[in-house]
């Protein structure tokens, strides 16, 4: 169609030039339609113009590669000059919480991402709590939205949300720690979680499997709600599906970062290089043998003679591919429409409560500030408070079911 | 900042590290712009709204050119003579439609303005009108804070209105400036000359130029409004359209056979007026206008501009009340506050902070404990 593909400037123009005023006949099959299928294209065009921008946070222990991993995924270094502390330095450290802003174009499209670094969790001796500061901080992203959104002025609101926590847990252990299920169960509830097993190449895939069980066991015995994909339409097609639930079954992701280059066998990949093999987290310029362009992972050693060359099948051997298509490929929108529809709302109504709750209890002790601007006969004023303790009763059932079905679901 | 290309060298190069807000290095390609296709994906799932009002006097072709815009029978035309009785005072009347095209959904709601105008005594006839877009505009606003949010609200909010002004050819009447210079304040206004086919092509062009004098003279701002233009390419071509503005519509949803094509138009003893013809009418312009490329923005107008211009009203009212702790209490929208215009306020530029509003802050809410 035409019209559907023009650029919209182009269509009003060519009606407007005058040269075609006179003799323009429109094709019969413009004539068909109304025209709003053109509805998605404008939308388009005035999101290229504004620009995105995503808020991703990274907890985890330290050396887990949560550094090298954000790297990897957005192909930036963005800690060049970072100091590692030593250990006595970290005794008492408390959780930092540190923001670092890339803006990242592609293609026209401009993505203003902050990556949100916790260094210091779980390093103390003591670490009871130690997400605090991180709760707090997503609380403050919170409520500063919540006052520019309230407030009078709504022109350039700033959204510092924060839209996806990659936590990451270490793979040494048997599943799940204590400081994880604490730190899971404290920010379920305000952040989309999406777990990961860092540093995956130290496992073989049997372990990998038995432990990724195990961490979702844990995850449904604690009761803690990670980010959940959405459904897919009936109306998708197979393969659609297929990688629907290859990615709903390989959750939590097993991960393999790298920012360094390594030659291998006149290719340069991206991998970790071992004795006894090249790990690669993802390939760079890989060339099949028909020169086709081939994705994935995978593991070989330095032979003599060139082994057969894998093949876009070799995802399996790591995921850091699936968690970079999830993140940005697929899952980017509807992170950021979970943290505004769901984790958002619920924070506002229950800031909204505690505010109400806390003008009802204060009118009975000042002079009363009525409502509405009534005329206030004390009966008046008490009929009032009590309506809206009513709503209030309301509105907090309400919640209350609501949450009921978000646990449920 | 260019697109950047593919195969730098690996290994980064050493820059200074001060990342905050700058184009970084890339290093390969990531696959951004894939989110352009999520939102598509989105959008096409969860539908389109427009809600579009037609004000006029009666005859003037209305309900006809609402059909021709949409190519459906949203309304049943009357045709003069029936006998159908004028209304005794301005009704509005709405029809919601859902229409899809290409897989794309669209509810449209159309409102009709019958009865305006019509009678003896005229004075105040634009009040219903402006109560209306109002109230949808507090509706909205009731909806937008209540504690408990749904997740889509429903938008009824006018987005664009169609006046229609009739072929006099001479200028535009004290009515007509009236209305206008009220709407234009409250909601999108894109004037059009309705039944153009009784002008030629010459009257059209004197006719159109007097109406561009009368509404700069009344500093009427129709669609698409000089100051909202955003870059230098909009402005261009918005320019372009403002030249033209008001077109010259004719409005037919019959199908008559000419030169071997079904062409929508009135046959008339001396030919057959197309409506799609640009050499006849500007019809198509307005379809193109409102439809296949500004649609999208009037929505963003509506929305980003006269919404908050409302919602900064009424929220400065509630300023009349003691401040406290507490939740946003509107105070009952009064009748005068709906019905009469706002005072114009400066435009929209995205670097136009000198505008900040002093005057109700949400009394500091409280951070949630956790």
């Amino acid at each position: 169609m035409d019209w559907l593909a023009a650029p919209q400037d182009r269509l009003v123009e060519q009606l407007l030039s005058p040269r075609t005023q006179a003799q323009r006949r429109l094709k019969d099959i413009d004539k068909q339609y109304v025209g709003f299928a053109t509805l998605p294209n404008q939308v388009h065009r005035k999101s290229v113009k504004k620009g995105f921008d995503f808020t991703l946070m990274v907890a985890g222990e330290s050396g887990l590669g949560k550094s090298t991993l954000v790297h990897s995924l957005f192909l930036t270094d963005l800690y060049k000059d970072r100091k590692l502390l030593s250990a006595e330095e970290r005794i008492n450290q408390t959780v930092e919480i540190l923001k670092h802003t890339v803006d990242i174009e592609e293609k026209g499209v401009k993505l203003k991402l902050t990556i949100v670094d916790t260094p210091g969790f779980g390093d103390a001796v003591n670490n009871s709590e130690c997400w605090k500061p991180i709760t707090d901080y997503v609380d403050q992203q919170f409520e500063q939205y919540f006052r520019d959104e309230s407030g009078l002025n709504r022109k350039n609101i700033q959204d510092n949300r924060v839209h996806c926590c990659l936590y990451f847990i270490s793979p040494f252990g048997h599943g799940l720690r204590p400081v994880d299920v604490g730190f899971m169960k404290a920010l379920h509830e305000k952040v989309n979680i999406v777990p990961l097993i860092a540093k995956a190449d130290c496992l073989v895939p049997s372990e990998i499997r038995k432990l990724k069980e195990r961490i979702r066991e844990e995850i449904d015995k604690f009761g803690i709600h990670v980010y959940q994909f959405p459904e897919c339409d009936s109306d998708e097609d197979e393969d659609f599906k297929q990688q629907d639930r290859e990615l709903k079954e390989s959750a939590p992701f097993a991960v393999i970062g790298s920012n360094t280059v390594v030659e291998a066998k006149g290719q340069r990949v991206r991998g970790r290089l071992y004795p006894w093999g090249i790990v690669e987290g993802e390939f760079q310029h890989r060339r099949g043998a028909q020169g086709e362009r081939l994705s994935g992972a995978s593991t070989h050693s330095p032979q003599p003679c060139p082994p057969p060359l894998p093949t876009v099948e070799n995802q399996a051997h790591c995921d850091f591919v699936k968690l970079r298509n999830m993140l940005i490929r697929t899952h980017m929108h509807d992170l950021k429409d979970v943290t505004c529809d769901v984790h958002y709302e619920n924070y506002r109504a229950q800031c909204i409560q505690q505010m109400t709750s806390k003008l009802t209890q204060d009118s009975r002790m000042e002079s009363p500030i009525p409502i509405l601007p009534l005329p206030t006969p004390d009966a008046e004023t008490e009929k009032l408070i009590r309506m809206k303790d009513e709503e209030l009763r309301r509105m907090q059932e309400m919640l209350q079911k609501m949450k009921q079905q978000m646990q449920d679901q | 900042m260019d697109p950047l290309k593919r195969s730098p060298p690996p290994c980064p190069s050493p820059r200074p590290s001060s990342p905050r807000t700058q184009p970084c290095e890339m290093l390969g390609h990531v696959g951004i712009e894939t989110v352009l296709d999520q939102l598509k994906i989105k959008a096409m799932k969860t539908g389109f709204e427009f809600n579009i009002m037609v004000v006029g006097q009666t005859g003037l072709g209305k309900s006809t050119m609402v059909n021709t815009l949409f190519r459906s029978k949203v309304w049943k035309s009357t045709h003069p003579g029936t006998g159908v009785s004028m209304p005794q005072t301005l009704q509005l009347h709405s029809e919601t439609h859902v229409i899809e095209e290409k897989g794309v959904k669209l509810k449209l709601t159309v409102t009709d303005t019958p009865g305006f105008g019509d009678q003896i005594n005229n004075d105040k006839c634009w009040e219903p009108i402006l109560g209306y877009i109002n109230e949808q505009y507090e509706r909205y606003l009731q909806e937008e804070l209540l504690i408990t949010r749904q997740r889509h609200i429903p938008d009824t909010r006018v987005h664009c209105c169609v006046y229609f002004v009739p072929p006099t050819g001479h200028c535009l009447r004290p009515l007509d400036i009236e209305l206008l210079q009220r709407l234009c304040r409250t909601v999108n206004v894109v004037p059009v000359i309705a039944r153009a086919d009784s002008l030629t092509i010459e009257e059209r062009e004197v006719f159109r130029n007097r109406i561009q004098q009368n509404l700069k003279t009344h500093c009427i701002e129709v669609y698409p409004q000089k100051c909202f233009d955003e870059d230098i390419n909009d402005r261009i071509l918005n320019s372009k359209i403002r030249d033209r503005i008001p077109f010259a519509v004719v409005g037919a949803d019959r199908e008559h056979l000419v030169d071997g094509r079904c062409v929508l138009g009135r046959k008339t003893k001396w030919g057959v007026i197309e409506v799609e013809n640009m050499a006849h009418c500007e019809f198509p312009l307005l379809r193109d206008l409102l439809i296949r490329s500004h649609l999208q923005d009037l929505k963003d107008i509506t929305h980003n501009v006269h919404y908050e211009n409302y919602r900064v009203g009424r929220l400065n009212a509630s300023h009349l009340l003691p401040r406290g702790p507490g939740w946003v209490n509107l105070a009952p929208a009064t009748p005068e506050q709906l019905t009469s215009p706002r005072p114009l306020r400066a435009c929209r530029r995205p670097h136009d902070d000198s505008e900040e509003e002093s005057g109700l802050s949400m009394a500091n809410p409280r951070p949630a404990s956790s």
